[in-house]
């Protein structure tokens, strides 16, 4: 054995490593590719022998030969056993290997699962931290679903190092396994907070992406996102949050009104670039979002193009490209602004750097007018020639022709010059747009009917001079060309001077090279051309000329005929055998003209493209019906003896029988769509074959167009677009001078009209006529096309997976998380004692909140009443038998008890609510957005946004009631309809019970399933007695007129600071205006008032209310100390307002704080909580309550609720609870109870405050 | 997001690949040839931006690069990424691999690929930027390095004993 270890070590001096390998490769220029097969056959030995050294120097070899563009998915099972090594060397090539070449479809991935977590839980950061960095790369949904609890756990690991990169590969699990997103959210919005800027910017990172694509979902973290913007000096932060809100603000402009200042602030006063150049972009993206017309927004846009203009001056050209990419952001919206950086923009298009003349060809689009159209394209027609790359010069191409075309062709003055453009464009070499130039002819030739004997004039041109093009028209798309040209000349042959010519050309033998759609457009316009030809010649007694037109198409058109196209050969066959029929006729001297023309009869009118989708189906039309009954094979054949062996039950087997059916349906749905596919016969529906519609009275629609001949129309051979430049320019001067004598004349007449109007588009502000008083046909579309535009989004976008509503989560009233939305999690595991409190809570939600689910609610509603009682005892007895149970068990259910009181703690709160509305919460988001420079009416608030408010209401309090779900937000909605109030709760406590009684179901349910989860679940036993209601707001002042209740939340971002609640109740039937509430000052705690008031100002509360209604104000206080409590006194003044009077009324006031106000709930690990318990630093305090008669678990529940603590654990009667104050102080309490005495043990690093909280504590239930 | 790392020298040889996205060899090769192609028609004082090639991204990604001395970094990112700010990440990477390899030139990155990948491993992980800061990026490569110190000396130790 030694033996063979110090052989493999031998060995092991003599094989390459990675630094030989490329020496080896470079010294081997030659032959490098024999030279590297040799060494992959040393590797292929390396990999056999039994040395992990030797494996993982192979791999590492291998790594680098993938990158050269080897396959190594061959030693993927090696790659796996070297990740596997238990030195961190070897497992971090391994796993480096496994991230360059492992993928969905590698097969070994699916052996690493066990190896990565036992990796990712690994003492060793630097382990966990490769393992997370590899899995990021080769990620797999199965990977995803089976390590995404354990990815989870890492993210509230002790190292930030670990954290930042489990929060930041929750986003490939979210990728691949969406179901994760509901479970993770809630603590992914917690990293956002990480004391570690790096977790930080990690989670910002992911929530940004996941933003990005959904950004509905994300709008309620707004608030958060903008306190971070305001707070965080990060650029990369700032640079991601800034985009962020670049995509929300779209979903809501007031979000946008508020970011405005800070952003221009920032664009101010920021010196890095990149993020002065975000916040323009993101300020862009909210004058996009917000109407215009708002006086102040034209600053923003003058200061946004102003710093833009000094990007694209800047010598940097990276700003440069940046300046004009954002500068035709603002062109959609604002053009004018930028129309006066037209300089700027042109001069940009004379750089060397491709990039920025691309850009700034994109802003061209928007900065044409009527006025210098043709002086604009006529600068790009010279780069055109100018160019030397395709790519550029195809770019240049489509650029004119979008620019010319756009609208309408509203800025188009004169068709002619445009087609002489296309015509120009035709002969660029090697384009890719041939049939962009094609349609375009094509659209302009029927669509403007004055330019169609020019533009045939120049399309029989084309086509004569068709060899040159040809020369080199195979390879390029330019051929297609020709295409509209043969069928502009053919359909408007009308038009055509010479159309013998023109035959000719379209019938020479080099034809027959093109491509064979073109050739038979050939050869049907040849026939037009035929038709056109007898026509011109009837009456013509003569008949050479005909008899000639004849002979030359029976001559030529067999070469057609010969064709391997289809299309070309049937119509050539055809049109053939018709030209030899008339040629029979005609020497029987036969008038056949008119009846030849009349196969080519009648005008084609331009459709729009997307007509044939907006035909509106008719009303009582179901498309989805069938017409008749679907063959059933099986319904009529399987019903019949079903019957007859089924009769015991029929309603059984009917209900069967319906679910077979539609599985049964879509099945044969399949299968004949299947044989539609196989079957050449049946005519399947494509997009392309889309009818054309002709409206009855057709050409009657089309206006006659007059001719203005100012313009000479003959221009011999192919015209040169510049003349028309030159044409235009003239004839503008002329225009002009016409003009101005017409005003003079005008003036002296005074009372003449002002004679027709021009018809071309909207006047533009040049006021220039177009040369050609041009009606361009619109196309045509269906009667009562829909408007709408539907652009169907990807399918396979990944992302559409992720379109998932977070919102609720953080609502316990709407759908919360489901039991199939759980992570997984491995059963055997017996870490659960150590979960946070927070997983448990995701947990727990899942057991106590899924009975939510709509189907089969109303049934057990009805079976409720009945059922409770006997349900009840049911349940009870089982509890009992399960505990015995688990009792005799392991650790493992006992790790699953503990979760017990958090289950508890949390159900009675939810069955509780505050008695007193707090409609502020309810539009907190709108409350937060209504601070905004342009005030909105908070009283518009649509209550549906209400219920995205609600969970931004969270964040508002600065994350204290993040740990605090219990807060009943569907108390929330009744804040705008107090009168409702007591029916509600009414309601609100059936629907408790209703939870209760489904949990019971639920329970039941899995009574005999996996028994960790039973138990975890029969946790819901004792709580048949519904806690009652409580509510932290407690009265402040009361008059006739006014009510006013309280509470006080810490602030846990700043240790100084409690947020004062307060809502206001108007009591009388008159109008409570101009409140103002004002506070004294003591030493210790002050009244935050906004800047520049003195410290004896009231605050103005920002609202009136009418009769009846309550609204809530917050306060912010700074307080010094928080180990005393402390009283502060207070004034509010209004002013009621009846019809008749107003009075001046005051009410004074005494704000408490109590200790407890300055307490957070915050959850706490078991382990750290006993490690907490044994550093000595803590004080320790007792107090005992007698007469306490009340279950443990309210018991608990109250001080969960009333003294914001959490349960850390909880044993039989005797939990452990912890809270922290805003100063960081820990506060433990050890809860024991024994008949009607409760003991509680109480530490805390500071006395002074531990004794006020017990004190406090005791007050709450000697109260009750 | 950053759908891949490339970094190339003058003549369009590889030095560092880094897909984000799962290719076949062959396309990884392709994508190389064609971005080398792009990239190294440019001249030296034109913008680091330009529209991706055909078969990275579309119309979404970009292709942001610098040109030092004899290699391109070239990132392959979409707009969900700020371009300058990328163009500092090239310049904190490079920063970084100056400071690891102390005045790092080619022949640092030709021979010590693997070193490279640990210290990008680092920065962007997944395709999404992880560390920007080059004192933690540094702080962490030294103590993996460290670790992997301590192993093959404990490996050479016990073949000494033997």
């Amino acid at each position: 054995m030694a033996l063979k270890i110090v052989k493999g070590s031998i060995d092991r001096m003599f094989d390459k490593n990675l630094q030989d390998l490329v020496r080896g490769i470079r010294n081997h220029k030659d032959d490098e590719a024999k030279y590297i097969s040799t060494c992959i056959d040393e590797i292929k030995q390396e990999l056999k022998q039994d040395n992990i050294a030797v494996k993982a120097n192979a791999v590492c070899k291998l790594t680098y030969l993938q990158m050269l563009g080897y396959d190594v998915s061959w030693a993927a099972f090696n790659i796996v056993e070297v990740m596997s090594s238990s030195k961190f060397t070897y497992k971090r090539i391994g796993y480096l290997a496994a991230s360059q070449c492992f993928h969905e479809s590698t097969d070994v991935i699916m052996l690493t699962t066990n190896q990565i977590r036992k990796d990712l839980s690994s003492p060793n950061q630097y382990d966990t931290g490769v393992a997370l960095t590899g899995l990021s790369c080769f990620v797999t949904p199965d990977l995803a679903r089976d390590l995404a609890n354990d990815i989870m756990t890492l993210m509230s690991h002790t190292k930030p190092y670990i954290r930042k990169k489990a929060v930041l590969i929750m986003y490939k699990v979210f990728l691949k396994y969406p179901e994760s997103l509901r479970p993770a959210f809630p603590r992914l919005k917690e990293k956002l907070e990480d004391p570690d800027p790096g977790v930080q910017s990690a989670a910002v990172n992911v929530i940004c992406e996941l933003a990005r694509r959904n950004p509905k979902n994300y709008l309620s973290l707004a608030p958060l996102f903008f306190k971070l913007m305001t707070s965080s000096t990060n650029n990369w932060v700032l640079i991601k949050i800034i985009k962020l809100f670049g995509a929300l603000t779209p979903l809501e402009p007031r979000l946008g009104k508020k970011l405005i200042e800070p952003l221009t602030n920032l664009i101010h006063s920021t010196s890095a670039m990149s993020l002065l150049y975000e916040c323009v972009n993101t300020v862009i993206a909210v004058l996009i979002s917000l109407s215009s017309g708002m006086p102040n927004h034209s600053a923003s846009i003058q200061l946004c193009v102003q710093k833009l203009r000094i990007l694209i001056e800047d010598s940097d050209q990276n700003l440069k490209y940046l300046g004009l990419l954002a500068m035709s952001k603002i062109l959609k919206t604002h053009p004018k602004s930028v129309q006066s950086h037209k300089d700027l923009i042109l001069q940009c298009l004379d750089d060397k750097d491709e990039s920025i003349r691309l850009r700034a060809l994109d802003l061209l689009y928007g900065m044409v007018s009527k006025k210098n159209l043709m002086e604009i394209v006529k600068k790009l027609m010279l780069h055109v020639d100018k160019a030397e790359g395709t790519t550029y010069r195809d770019e240049l191409l489509t650029k004119i022709i979008d620019i010319c075309s756009q609208s309408n062709y509203q800025y188009i003055t004169n068709f002619e010059w445009y087609i002489s453009i296309l015509v120009e464009l035709t002969r660029l070499e090697g384009t890719r747009h041939g049939h962009l130039i094609a349609s375009q002819m094509l659209d302009v030739a029927i669509r403007v009917k004055a330019i169609r004997v020019f533009a045939v004039a120049q399309m029989a041109t084309l086509l004569d001079n068709a060899h040159l093009l040809t020369g080199n028209m195979q390879r390029n798309g330019i051929c297609e060309v020709l295409y509209a040209a043969a069928w502009i000349c053919g359909e408007f042959s009308e038009h055509l001077e010479n159309p013998m010519q023109t035959l000719e050309a379209m019938l020479r033998p080099k034809v027959a090279t093109l491509p064979g759609h073109i050739q038979a457009v050939y050869v049907q316009n040849a026939a037009k051309l035929f038709a056109t030809v007898l026509k011109s010649q009837e009456g013509n007694t003569d008949g050479t000329v005909t008899q000639d037109t004849s002979q030359l198409m029976i001559e030529r058109l067999p070469v057609f005929v010969q064709s391997a196209n289809l299309e070309v050969q049937e119509r050539a066959s055809c049109i053939l055998q018709l030209v030899k029929y008339i040629q029979k006729l005609q020497q029987k001297d036969v008038e056949v003209a008119e009846e030849v023309s009349a196969l080519f009869a009648g005008e084609l009118n331009p459709v729009a493209p997307k007509a044939q989708k907006k035909v509106p189906v008719p009303e009582g039309l179901d498309l989805d019906t069938w017409i008749n009954e679907p063959p059933s094979e099986s319904e009529s054949e399987d019903e019949q003896p079903k019957a007859i062996f089924t009769k015991e039950e029929p309603k059984h087997s009917r209900a069967r029988h319906t679910e077979v059916d539609e599985k049964e349906l879509a099945r044969r749905r399949e299968a004949r769509k299947q044989e539609q596919a196989n079957n050449p016969f049946y005519i399947k529906s494509s997009p392309s074959s889309q009818k054309v519609y002709q409206e009855t009275p057709g050409v009657d629609h089309i206006p006659v167009i007059q001719i203005d001949l100012t313009v000479p129309l003959k221009v011999p051979g192919l015209p040169m677009s510049d003349q028309y430049v030159k044409l235009e320019e003239e004839r503008r001067q002329k225009e002009r001078a016409e003009k101005k004598k017409k005003d003079k004349k005008k003036r002296k007449e005074k009372r003449s009209g002002r004679g027709k109007k021009h018809d071309s588009g909207p006047e533009s502000e040049e006021d220039i006529t177009p040369a050609h008083m041009v009606d361009i046909v619109t196309e045509e579309m269906p009667e009562n096309a829909l408007p709408s535009d539907d652009d169907e989004k990807d399918p396979n976008d990944p992302h559409k997976a992720l379109d998932i509503d977070l919102d609720n989560l953080e609502m316990s009233g709407h759908r919360p998380l489901a039991d199939s939305e759980k992570i997984p999690v491995r059963s055997h595991r017996a870490a659960e004692a150590a979960k946070s409190p927070v997983e448990d809570r995701d947990a727990d939600g899942i057991a106590t909140q899924l009975p939510k689910k709509k189907h089969g609610k109303e049934k057990r509603e009805e079976k409720k009443k009945k059922d409770k009682d006997r349900e009840r005892k049911k349940s009870k007895d089982e509890k009992k038998k399960k505990k015995h149970k688990s009792e005799e068990k392991d650790g493992d259910l006992l790790g699953a008890e503990v979760d017990e009181p958090v289950v508890q703690s949390e159900e009675p709160s939810q069955a509780s609510e505050p008695p007193t509305s707090n409609s502020a919460e309810v539009s907190d988001l709108d409350f937060w957005l209504s601070n905004a420079p342009v005030p909105s009416n908070i009283q518009e608030v649509p209550k549906v946004a209400a219920a995205e408010a609600a969970s931004a209401a969270e964040v508002i309090s600065g994350g204290a009631q993040d740990s605090e779900p219990d807060e009943p937000k569907d108390a929330e909605m009744e804040a705008t309809k107090p009168s409702k109030h007591k029916k509600k709760k009414q309601k609100k406590e059936k629907e408790d019970k209703e939870k209760k009684k489904k949990k019971h179901h639920h329970y039941h349910h899995h009574s005999d399933g996996v028994g960790e989860e039973s138990v975890q679940n029969g946790t819901v036993e004792e709580e048949e007695e519904p806690l009652p209601s409580m509510s932290n707001y407690c009265l402040l002042a009361e008059n006739s007129y006014i009510k006013m209740v309280y509470d006080i939340q810490g602030n846990l971002q700043d240790g100084s600071q409690v947020v004062v609640s307060v809502i206001f109740e108007n009591k009388c039937d008159s109008f409570l205006k101009s409140m103002e509430f004002n506070v004294l000052d003591s030493l210790n705690s002050k009244l935050q008032r906004p800047e520049g008031s003195g410290p004896h100002d009231s605050l103005a509360v920002p609202f009136q209310l009418p009769p009846g209604v309550s609204n809530e104000a917050r306060y912010v206080f700074t307080v010094q100390s928080i180990v005393m409590p402390q009283k502060l006194k207070g004034t509010l003044t209004f002013i009621v307002k009846t019809e008749e009077s107003s009075t001046h009324e005051k009410l004074d006031f005494k704000l408490h704080f109590t200790c407890t106000s300055y307490l957070i709930t915050t959850p706490c690990y078991s382990d750290a909580f006993a490690k907490l318990l044994e550093s000595a630093d803590l004080k320790s305090s007792s107090v005992r309550l007698e007469g306490v008669n009340m279950p443990f678990h309210h018991l608990l529940a109250r001080i969960c609720f009333h003294h914001h603590f959490s349960v850390v654990e909880r044993i039989d009667s005797c939990a452990s609870m912890y809270s922290r104050s805003i100063q960081g102080h820990h506060v433990c309490l050890l809860v024991k109870t024994s008949g009607q005495t409760v003991s509680i043990d109480a530490k805390c690093d500071e006395p002074m405050l531990l004794g006020n909280v017990l004190d406090e504590i005791k007050q709450t239930f000697s109260q009750c | 997001m950053i759908k891949a790392i490339l970094i190339f020298n003058n003549h369009g040889k590889p030095r560092l690949s880094k897909f984000y996205e799962h290719y076949t060899e062959d396309t990884e090769q392709q994508i190389i040839r064609e971005t080398f192609h792009l990239v190294s028609k440019r001249d030296e004082n034109v913008c680091n931006f330009l529209e991706g090639g055909m078969l990275i991204g579309g119309s979404d990604y970009k292709l942001i690069y610098r040109h030092y001395a004899t290699l391109y970094f070239v990132f392959c990112v979409d707009s969900s990424e700020s371009e300058l700010g990328i163009l500092d990440l090239i310049q904190v990477f490079v920063e970084t691999l100056d400071k690891c390899f102390e005045n790092v030139c080619e022949l640092d990155l030709i021979f010590h690929v693997d070193k490279v990948h640990n210290i990008l491993a680092e920065m962007v992980m997944g395709g999404m930027v992880l560390e920007t800061n080059m004192n933690e990026i540094i702080t962490q490569v030294d103590a993996q390095n460290k670790m992997e110190k301590s192993e093959t000396f404990i490996f050479q130790s016990t073949r000494q004993d033997r």
